[in-house]
């Protein structure tokens, strides 16, 4: 039987502009193609600016998780400028973007994600007494009632509905889905509060303010860190009492998404950092290739470009990147450009932090996995799937939510926040650190007090990476084969996958403009 | 005291005298669950954006968001939350394109590439599967909306997608804020980077339930925009008495740092972003993101003081405003 094309454009419930395109053969996908839909140019824009200016720019390159883009680019400016932070500027880094890892995980399962498992018509057979699930009840019905017909009957019971629809494509246990609603009403509120815990120390959230070289600016007070206790007391009951119940729930709903999404290298640039040198983090640094953990070693990225639209030289280090946008060029079907590591297509993100943490022998994650693993009585291979990147999300935000309860104890409301800084004629920086959904670099290039060149490596674009130039899949294409399509029309088993993934795709757009040598770099 | 269709659009035609907007009303607003014609449809479309507006609209609280969503509006299409993916999203846009659907409000997150459709594309070519530009979308839904709002700064004044190469001094995608596609025809602007979800919540109500508020030159609803930061700061006192911070998150008026207060219109310092914090309390600063000047501000940038090279002596026009050597 010949293959046939099947196409989801645009993949929704992601951040930015994503599409994907298959071959489907015999009801299972034999070939796909990830393609960035969208291009801003940010590097470019940055050219020629204030060093400082770029931490605030950056951060809108994704309005999900700017506090990694804007504390990639503070590591990024402290490295340029010669300092580090103080002692409580480390500790209100991690503190603002644990909180912000908080907020991304639970969006993601939530509200994101959930919508492919779950069945939000399940609240129209909703016989309880909840009052808020009762004016949900009610509004879905008249919602049915009064756009019949009517020109906008599309519409109705919007933005739940109109979704793919299926045979079994949903929960089909009333209780389960009812559950689950709730938990997506109350994670809304939820949420917000973890974004009250960024904006204490942050200033506000999305795109926090008060991140600088040398620190963060906010003023450490008992009032704040009297109000961020309560937000995280309930944030963190959220979390272990509902929060990971959900997921165990929907892994035994669809318990053969342990076997689907599978993708077998690993790269995290390690997070939650414990000294202000950068040596040692609460989630290990490492690669794992051919299950085996590796050190390490930023010299080893290259950017390859042969599918990605853009035309210049490929297989660079991103440091001595040539990128020029060419939107039409023959063979090209993405905006996201083609890392590699060592020559490999890696996946980075929360199953890399836990495996690269479980495999370097980090007690706490060790102890999370093994006892989930147990509930379902499986063995680690199992966590390399769709439910198991949605489990290690929850187990993180356990782990993090239990550590910034120590991080709060260690802040010294008597010393310095931040350090000072003096911008240097010229200099260069890295910054490496973790976003929620993954690997994140920032290279700074200062010559004359300005941006002569500024480059970021995204995690989206890691998994989400177009072909290399010899012709290999990225991690999301290739842990897309195999994956069944019982529906051409309405392809929701490839969608669960790419979305297990947490794309961002606003994020993953790179370019680096001009063909100009960038200076040379130091390199880990 | 939700409108009928027909006097909406009454108010739609003749904005007039708009009448300030008591904060109470949203409070104030019944619930709506009998009267499913009334919540206004909405469909909301992301150009070159961060998502950083629909991530900020989540945080919405009294009204919460849900009841937004369930009693005031109604959300055909909004890409960061919807259940629809693939063709079962587009389906939307699509319907609503093919009918000439009049019957909704458009918003606009994010900015439009101009120079090349591919720069950001929603859906593809049935045939050619070649994506479609998202300027296409907002061209087709916008002319037939009966109103369209943009959030956010991209959207409102380009942003920071639309902003220059300080070396070749081009924009790499010729983005351009929405208003730029519908020359003639009013576009409300709730900007900020991001905007406060009370901003973008409440001037949508307005807009439902009293008409068009009264805006300002940029089209900026006044009662969020009118007073600059300056005069509301949390650090007010300082600056009447000379105290000027020397670093940031020090005591004092953070002007002499680049604060761009003074120049930016937004409630913010009283408002609180996410009910605890704000800009200039937390030590910062305004960096300006309510502004069209946004974030060129002339040849400075965001933070003048900081630049070592010596530019930051100059003076520069900002928003109309002519800021003096520091």
């Amino acid at each position: 039987m010949a293959s046939q094309k099947v196409y989801i454009d645009p993949l929704t419930r992601i951040e930015g502009h994503l599409s994907i395109e298959m071959d489907v053969q015999d009801g299972k996908v034999v070939d796909a193609k990830c393609r960035g839909d969208m291009y801003r140019g940010y590097e470019s824009i940055l050219q020629g600016r204030n060093p400082v200016d770029a931490q605030q720019i950056v951060m809108r390159i994704c309005g999900v998780c700017p506090v990694s883009h804007g504390q990639a680019s503070s590591r990024c400016l402290d490295d340029a400028f010669g300092i580090k932070p103080t002692k409580n500027g480390r500790i209100l880094r991690n503190l603002i973007l644990g909180s912000n890892f908080l907020q991304s995980h639970i969006l993601h399962f939530y509200h994101l994600a959930a919508l492919d498992f779950v069945d939000i018509t399940a609240i129209l057979k909703y016989k309880g007494s909840d009052d808020a699930l009762l004016r949900l009840k009610d509004w879905v019905n008249n919602e049915i009632k009064v756009k019949k017909g009517r020109v906008d009957e599309i519409s109705t019971a919007g933005p739940f509905l109109p979704r793919y629809e299926g045979e079994n494509f949903y929960i089909k246990d009333l209780d389960t889905n009812i559950d689950a609603i709730a938990g997506y009403v109350k994670a809304l509120e939820i949420r917000e509060k973890t974004h009250r815990m960024v904006a204490l120390f942050g200033g506000r959230a999305p795109h926090p303010i008060a991140m600088v070289p040398g620190g963060v600016t906010t003023e450490i007070t008992s009032a704040r860190v009297k109000e961020f206790k309560k937000y995280l007391k309930e944030v963190e009951k959220f979390i272990n009492e509902t929060y990971i119940n959900h997921v165990i729930a929907v892994a035994k709903a669809f318990p053969e998404y342990f076997k689907l999404g599978k993708y077998d290298n690993f790269l995290s640039y390690g997070v939650f950092d414990k000294d202000e040198d950068r040596k040692s983090f609460m989630f290990e640094q490492g690669v794992i290739t051919a299950g085996k953990l590796e050190k390490f070693d930023s010299s080893k990225i290259r950017e390859q470009i042969k599918y990605a639209r853009y035309k210049s030289g490929s297989n660079l280090h991103p440091l001595k990147g040539e990128t020029v946008a060419d939107p039409e060029k023959s063979g090209a079907y993405s905006w996201v450009k083609a890392p590699r590591y060592d020559d490999k297509p890696m996946e980075v993100g929360v199953l890399a932090r836990t495996l690269v943490a479980y495999l370097s022998g980090n007690k706490d994650v060790k102890a999370e996995v093994d006892s989930l693993l147990k509930v379902f009585n499986a063995e680690l291979p199992a966590a390399n799937s769709v439910l198991g990147r949605h489990a290690a999300r929850a187990l993180e935000s356990k782990l993090i939510a239990k550590a910034i309860h120590k991080w709060l104890d260690d802040l010294d409301s008597d010393e310095k926040t931040r350090n000072s800084y003096v911008i240097p004629e010229s200099g260069e920086g890295e910054g490496l650190i973790e976003a929620p959904r993954g690997a994140l670099g920032h290279w700074i290039v200062v010559k004359d007090h300005k941006i002569a060149n500024y480059q970021a490596i995204v995690p989206t674009t890691w998994f989400c990476s177009p072909r290399d130039d010899k012709g290999v899949r990225g991690p999301v294409e290739q842990a897309l084969i195999g994956t069944p399509v019982s529906d051409p029309k309405n392809p929701i088993e490839a969608a669960r996958v790419v979305r297990s993934f947490d794309p961002c795709l606003a994020c993953a757009i790179h370019v680096v403009e001009g063909d100009k040598e960038i200076g040379k770099f130091r390199l880990i | 005291m939700a409108l009928n269709r027909r006097d909406f659009l009454k108010i739609m035609g003749g904005a007039g005298a708009a009448i300030a907007f008591p904060s109470v009303m949203i409070q104030g607003c019944k619930r709506a669950l009998e009267r499913a014609a009334e919540r206004t449809n909405i469909i909301w479309l992301e150009g070159q954006s961060c998502s950083g507006c629909s991530v900020s609209l989540l945080n919405k609280i009294s009204p919460d968001i849900v009841s937004v969503i369930t009693e005031h509006i109604s959300l055909n299409y909004q890409g960061v939350v919807m259940g629809g993916t693939g063709e079962a999203a587009t389906r939307v846009l699509e319907d609503a394109v093919k009918k000439q659907r009049k019957d909704f409000i458009l918003i606009v997150e994010g900015a439009i590439p101009t120079k090349n459709d591919l720069y950001c594309t929603i859906g593809e070519d049935e045939k050619t599967h070649r994506g479609i530009g998202v300027r296409h979308w907002v061209e087709e839904l916008g002319k037939n909306a009966m109103a369209i709002v943009s959030v956010g700064t991209c959207s409102a004044y380009g942003g920071i997608p639309a902003a220059k190469n300080r070396i070749t001094g081009e924009n790499p995608t010729g983005a351009v804020a929405v208003s730029q596609l519908f020359k003639g025809k009013t576009v409300l602007n709730v900007p900020g980077c991001p905007p406060h979800p009370d901003w973008m919540v409440g001037t949508l109500l307005h807009v439902l339930l009293k008409g068009i508020p009264e805006l300002d030159e940029y089209n900026r609803p006044k009662m969020y925009y009118a007073k600059t930061v300056h005069e509301q700061c949390e650090r007010l006192y300082y600056y009447k008495r000379g105290i000027f911070a020397k670093e940031w998150g020090d005591k004092g008026c953070l002007y002499n740092l680049g604060c761009l207060g003074m120049d930016s219109g937004c409630d913010i310092p009283t408002r609180k972003w996410n009910s605890v914090n704000s800009c200039t309390d937390c030590g910062s600063g305004c960096i300006g993101c309510t502004e069209k000047a946004f974030p060129e501000y002339g040849k400075r940038g965001i933070y003048q003081n900081l630049m070592a090279s010596g530019d930051y002596k100059e003076k520069v026009v900002i928003a109309g405003i002519k800021r003096g050597e520091v």
